[in-house]
């Protein structure tokens, strides 16, 4: 290399060193692919599949991009010249050609399938959820809370080591140098420590039951649908509240309080009474928070196919909650034909609703509709009227 | 690395210009083979910055990690050229790749291709990428790079598209129709003037516009920056600096069985009479020449790619032994790989070699086809006409600013992927700033017209 250093351009050279024009588009690229696939949004909040338990980030699978150049038809039988021992008439296949041989340009556009799987933080997509619904201002009762934080306050001349406060003790240590016949460098009285001090924290806190219908009519899917609507509302949710808890029920005829991990894998037989799990709830939020000073949300998924006998238990259950919670939504999983809430559950939301109450329902079919019950019920929410 | 080699450099240098090569002084530059994949990946050591490179780079990336591919040197013609040599490169390796560039710097300087397309576009190519690497990146300053991307986007997407039978540097069309009295100065148009002078007289006066194109323009990228109704001035250099480098581009794409056959004839050549270079150098030197024009059926009894390195050293071989290197000389000048094919692969060589036609069915089927040459030249060189891609050319721009395309079925064959070809329209769409109609035939044959929007 000695011999070219003089030359003119290898002085700049090894510019190439820290500097990758090849990564640079790369994530161009990977930055128009991301672009692309948020305004696919509600696909992917479909999918059913990128929920990883308890993750931050959810995986899609892409395609790479391409660049698209004029090219003829792919022909249903194209010629080709290939080299090695072969007769005329001989006859094999390769499978690696089905796609039919590329027409390649100059630079080889002919890149094929390649399937990325890129990675999304869930806070990302809801960020871009909240763009897509114009941020939605979740109306949250504050309450004074018990919540305690350390704060620095003020100075004193003992402390712990690492408190010590340099500037500050550099100060004194001047200050007390002006007099005469002052000993030249620092001495312990010149040390300064900083203090802290608790300070009461107005925080809000709030509290999200999910409750799902698991009884025999409750098909795999269905509970599956329910869990992807759950994942989405409480990755909104938690964006609004520094703390945030979860409290997971299932019912059929009786009604219980399970895990996160367990809850998606309950099953049941038997009938459907709801009040047993709203009555549950109540039992919870009695026990563990004050109404008061959290903030209550519900979620019920179910089919809506309450037995009748239960309707007036739960209509009074269920508007005791209504009385004490900032919200109370209601999605009906209906694989198969939608009745669109025309049913004993939907019934009493809408009541509820009608009554003056922050409730709602939405109808959720397919995954597809995923999409529009989280954009439901954040606007909703957010236009409710102030609880009680 | 150790610079070992260029001790040789000089010497190999000497060697060939006496053996006959001609070239312009070359610079011989190291470099880690991360760069040297961009290299291969852009085409040209900088250039302008678009998405779809970094597509090609992450592939190139799975095939450097599958081991697939690996690079020995890449080489820009010009005065001087530019030379680059991999730092992973052994003693022996970088010997034989010295020998391989002088014979494509022969090549290049010499073959009337590559020196018509540098006379257009000058010899300092790599400069002048660099350049409108710059001038792009400036543009992206000044309008964002939204509207630069859409701009190369289209341009790109057209960059095969030129006419290199036509200057780089092309006037427009002339504005009017040529004066019909210059035309008509015949015995008839005297006489017939004579009959009615004042008929005759009145015609003559009114000038006539030139319809915009005058005939079917093949040169997308030139027609676009010079005809497009409302494209701004930045805009037009972009598109002129994409045609600059697919003037560049052409001569490496239609002589590459030639100029790496020629520079694989000479490396071997050089290296066999080169007394000085030690014997475990030459051995190893050796090794490598023959891994780099070994045939891709090789290993396997039958394959359906014939590597060009390998073709085309085996037919330079044969026509120096049966003509003279004089001869041999003669054609690395005058022809591209459309003559060479045609003309000097003969049946005796391609038996000699087992290279056969095959017909490939949608499901997989490979059938291999009787012995027939003139068929299994087209074979080796369809995919190679027109720069590698469809004859299209704009036919009309109407008054409203519509630009009509033609897609000529008749050369091609079978008409265009229209899924492909309606993006294409999208993005040249938003620089002509006005409808694009597309004409080509569907699978049945009948006519298509694809529009934007």
């Amino acid at each position: 290399m000695s011999e070219n250093s003089n030359k003119p351009g290898t002085d700049a050279a090894k510019w190439y060193e820290l500097f990758s024009r090849g990564a640079r588009d790369w994530l161009r690229h990977d930055e128009k692919v991301r672009e692309s696939v948020r305004q696919h949004l509600p696909q992917i909040i479909a999918g059913g599949d990128v929920i990883n338990d308890g993750a931050r980030t959810v995986r899609v699978p892409v395609r790479m991009l391409e660049h698209y150049h004029f090219r003829l038809r792919r022909p249903e039988e194209s010629q080709g010249a290939g080299q090695g021992k072969a007769k005329p008439g001989d006859v094999f296949s390769d499978p690696s050609r089905q796609r039919g041989p590329g027409e390649k340009g100059p630079g080889g556009q002919d890149e094929g399938e390649v399937q990325l799987l890129l990675e999304f933080k869930v806070d990302d997509i809801v960020d871009w959820l909240w763009e897509e619904m114009q941020r939605p201002n979740l109306k949250a009762r504050v309450g004074p809370s018990d919540e305690t934080e350390w704060v620095r306050e003020g100075w004193d001349r003992r402390g712990a080591r690492s408190r010590l406060d340099r500037r500050r003790s550099f100060k004194e240590m001047v200050k007390r140098r002006r007099a005469p016949g002052a000993t030249p460098s620092f001495i312990d009285e010149d040390l300064r420590f900083r203090q802290l001090t608790r300070r009461r924290q107005p925080a809000i806190h709030a509290v999200v039951f999910f409750m799902l219908d698991v009884s025999g009519s409750m098909s795999d899917r269905d509970r599956k649908l329910a869990k992807t609507f759950f994942f989405w509302v409480v990755q909104g949710l938690r964006r609004e509240y520094r703390s945030l808890e979860t409290v997971f029920v299932a019912h059929t005829t009786e009604a219980w309080e399970f895990t996160e991990a367990e809850f998606f894998q309950v099953s049941g037989t038997g009938g459907t009474v709801a009040s047993t799990g709203f009555a549950k709830v109540r039992e919870v939020i009695d026990a563990r928070y004050n109404p008061g000073r959290c903030n209550i949300y519900l979620f019920y998924a179910s089919d809506g196919d309450n037995s009748v006998s239960d309707s007036a238990d739960a209509r009074e259950s269920l508007s005791s909650i209504a009385g004490d919670a900032c919200y109370t939504g209601y999605v009906e999983v209906s694989s198969g034909l939608s009745r669109q809430l025309a049913t004993e559950t939907g019934r009493l939301f809408a009541e509820l609703s009608a009554a003056g109450c922050a409730a709602g329902s939405y109808a959720l079919n397919d995954f597809d509709d995923v999409w529009g019950a989280v954009r439901h019920f954040f606007t909703a929410e957010s236009n409710a009227p102030e609880g009680p | 690395m150790s610079d070992d080699w260029r001790s040789y450099v000089q010497r190999i240098e000497e060697l060939a210009a006496r053996s006959g090569l001609e070239f312009h002084p070359v610079d011989f530059e190291a470099v880690p083979d991360s760069f040297m994949m961009e290299i291969a990946v852009y085409g040209l050591p900088v250039r302008m910055p678009h998405w779809s490179f970094g597509v090609r780079y992450i592939y190139q990336l799975i095939q450097r990690h599958m081991g697939h591919s690996r690079l020995f040197e890449v080489v820009f013609p010009g005065n001087p050229g530019h030379a680059y040599l991999a730092s992973s490169n052994g003693l022996a390796e970088n010997i034989l790749v010295t020998a391989h560039v002088l014979g494509h710097a022969d090549f290049s300087r010499n073959n009337l291709l590559f020196r018509r397309c540098q006379a257009q576009v000058s010899e300092r190519i790599v400069e002048h990428a660099a350049n409108h690497a710059r001038q792009i990146q400036q543009a992206i300053e000044a309008h964002g790079m939204q509207r630069v991307e859409a701009v190369l986007d289209a341009a790109l997407a057209l960059e095969q598209h030129i006419d290199v039978d036509q200057p780089l540097r092309r006037p427009r069309y002339p504005e009017y129709l040529q004066d019909p009295k210059t035309l008509a100065d015949d015995e008839f148009r005297k006489r017939f003037a004579a009959l009615d002078p004042t008929a005759a007289s009145t015609g003559i006066e009114v000038k006539k516009r030139a319809p915009v194109p005058p005939h079917p323009e093949r040169d997308l990228l030139w027609f676009v920056a010079n005809y497009a109704p409302e494209m701004e001035s930045w805009e037009r250099d972009i598109f002129l600096a994409v045609r600059e480098e697919s003037f560049y581009f052409y001569p490496v794409f239609a002589t590459q069985i030639m100029n790496e056959g020629w520079a694989s004839y000479w490396h071997a050549r050089l290296l066999r009479e080169a007394d000085f270079v030690p014997q475990q150098a030459y051995l190893d030197a050796i090794k490598c020449h023959s891994d780099v024009v070994r045939p891709v059926a090789a290993d396997q009894q039958v394959a359906l790619t014939i590597n060009p390195y390998h073709l085309g050293f085996a037919m330079w071989e044969k026509i120096v032994e049966k003509e003279g290197i004089e001869a041999a000389r003669h054609i690395m000048e005058q022809d591209d790989d459309f003559g060479f094919v045609r003309n000097h692969l003969t049946r005796e060589l391609a038996d000699e070699l087992n290279l056969f036609r095959f017909s490939a069915r949608s499901d997989g089927q490979i059938k291999v086809l009787e012995h027939e040459l003139t068929e299994l030249h087209e074979a080796l060189l369809g995919a190679k006409y027109n720069f590698g891609a469809p004859t299209v050319s704009a036919s009309h721009v109407r008054n409203d600013g519509t630009l009509e395309l033609t897609h000529d079925n008749s050369v091609d064959g079978r008409g265009l992927d229209l899924e492909r070809s309606r993006k294409v329209l999208d993005y040249v769409q938003r620089v002509w700033r006005r409808p694009i109609v597309l004409t080509t035939v569907n699978q049945a044959g009948s006519t298509l017209e694809l529009t934007s929007p």
